[in-house]
């Protein structure tokens, strides 16, 4: 390893360019914490963002008009206002109505704190996206089908998870990668209340090391693949769902 | 509910149902009865209202008026309990419906054992004894979209047996398939008959209701114009409409 870091050092000294994040410890580790973050926040994102697009999606089917006419509230209300004011909303708004706790050295602190006001935010975000992406999915299901687990004594939640989701998911993949990618990027936006993720973490560095340019390119190249490893393990997932003589 | 009935009464007993889709009068009075083990088969023009009458009768579609009695479960009754009433009527479509998720037996077992609670292993030893039966051996592991149209069909019957159902509907389960594959559909539903399954089928396959059937129905705009023994039906119709459409189909 010594070698490795030694290079980069070097070629800081020859070239000037200066990667402190692979041969300074304290930078590396702190670069690593923040890949970890970013990885727990969108990984977390992504399943609670998911699920409430099913129950969101299943929810739209509902009889009660009421809880129609909510879902439709939230996809509005978080579709069409920017993620960055939601997520201020909630830190900012929300979070100083919440009550104080005392915490284990005495202190007070917030009852929620900013990464988890993060994970709701951005959840919620993208949430709303997969509402729609699932609705999408399951109004491509034939009724005819539906129609034939009803006859054979489906109930309406029995045949929403054994028949139209595994379909609906089939249709829809393509558009729940898309929000999904945008979900992993959008974490970015934590930066806004101080989490700790990639972007926070890199403009700490870069004060400290001045070495904004290099920090932005390791970013994107980072992002890059992120991005890249979620996009692969979905195209995966969507081929092992391929059924011989369906859809395609 | 169904204690009052017994197995002499008709296991399916339709009276005076009307239905409605908006303007449009789709059932305008029909009653029909069938004893257990019996089969009848349900002939007239489309739109006359036979699709309907079969999806009113294991409550697809509600009735406005009227009553349809299956062993004597009142389906109209708002407080009818669907599944008790779905689980012994079996339905069967025109175009096969099968899970395209599933493969053929799991096609067959997900009901008894998602809706019915049954035990896997039990289901699973039905699910192939029905595929055998249906004379699909070797298709088991088979998705819908990897069988022939009369394969799905057969795959399709087997399903609604698997809920060992006390009726079986039919809705013109072969009009979607090529003449060489109606043929192993019909043998299916014959033998199913002839071993005492109550069979209601609507169907355009004249030759087939006539060997089959114990009693055709003709329905023309909602309702039934005619009714009789086969033989009697196809050789001396009294109904103009029922003559004027035989005339046109045989």
């Amino acid at each position: 390893m010594d070698v490795i870091y030694d290079w980069f050092r070097q070629l800081y000294i020859d070239h000037g360019i200066n990667l402190t994040i692979v041969y300074d410890r304290f930078d590396r580790n702190r670069m690593l914490g923040g890949l970890w973050t970013t990885i727990k926040l969108s990984l977390t994102c992504l399943a609670l963002s998911v699920l409430i697009g099913l129950v969101g999606a299943w929810l739209q089917g509902a009889r009660s008009v009421l809880l129609r006419a909510v879902v439709q509230g939230y996809i509005q209300f978080f579709r069409n206002t920017p993620p960055l004011v939601q997520m201020y909303f909630f830190f900012f708004a929300l979070g100083s109505l919440m009550p104080q706790v005392r915490n284990e050295f005495g202190f007070t602190q917030p009852m929620i704190d900013n990464y988890t006001w993060a994970i709701i935010s951005l959840s919620f975000f993208a949430g709303a996206f997969n509402v729609e992406i699932f609705r999408s999915g399951i109004e491509a299901v034939p009724k005819s089908t539906v129609e034939a687990a009803e006859s054979l004594g489906y109930t309406r939640l029995q045949s929403y998870i054994h028949v139209v989701l595994p379909l609906a998911f089939r249709v829809c993949l393509p558009a729940l990668n898309n929000n999904l990618v945008n979900l992993v990027k959008t974490t970015t936006l934590a930066y806004a209340i101080a989490v700790p993720e990639m972007l926070y973490v890199a403009n700490q560095i870069w004060s400290d090391a001045v070495n904004v340019p290099e920090m932005m390119t390791f970013l994107l190249f980072a992002y890059v693949a992120l991005v890249g490893i979620l996009v692969w393990v979905m195209r995966k997932w969507e081929q092992s769902m391929a059924l011989p003589g369906y859809g395609r | 509910m169904s204690a009052a009935w017994s197995e002499s009464d008709p296991i399916v007993d339709i009276r005076d149902v009307h239905k409605s889709f908006g303007p449009v009068q789709v059932l305008a009075g029909v009653s029909l009865s069938m004893p257990m083990r019996s089969t009848a088969c349900i002939i007239g023009p489309s739109g006359s209202g036979k699709s309907t009458l079969l999806r009113c009768i294991n409550a697809l579609v509600p009735i406005e008026k009227g009553s349809i009695k299956v062993r004597g479960i009142e389906v109209n009754d708002p407080k009818v309990d669907i599944l008790n009433l779905r689980r012994r009527v079996g339905m069967v479509f025109q175009q096969y419906n099968l899970f395209p998720h599933k493969t053929a037996l799991q096609n067959v077992m997900m009901a008894p054992i998602t809706v019915l609670k049954q035990d896997r292993a039990e289901v699973e030893e039905r699910a192939r004894r029905l595929l055998r039966k249906v004379r699909l051996e070797g298709k088991e592991d088979a998705y819908p979209g990897e069988l022939s149209g009369g394969q799905q069909q057969r795959v399709a019957i087997a399903r609604s047996l698997a809920m060992s159902p006390e009726v079986m509907l039919f809705d013109e389960v072969t009009a979607a398939l090529d003449p060489e594959t109606v043929k192993e559909v019909l043998i299916t539903i014959r033998e199913l008959a002839e071993e005492g399954m109550t069979c209601l089928l609507v169907t355009h396959e004249m030759g087939f209701a006539r060997e089959v059937a114990d009693h055709i129905y003709f329905t023309d705009r909602g309702l039934i114009v005619e009714h009789g023994p086969p033989k009697e039906f196809f050789s001396n119709p009294r109904d103009p409409r029922t003559r004027e459409f035989l005339g046109q189909i045989l």
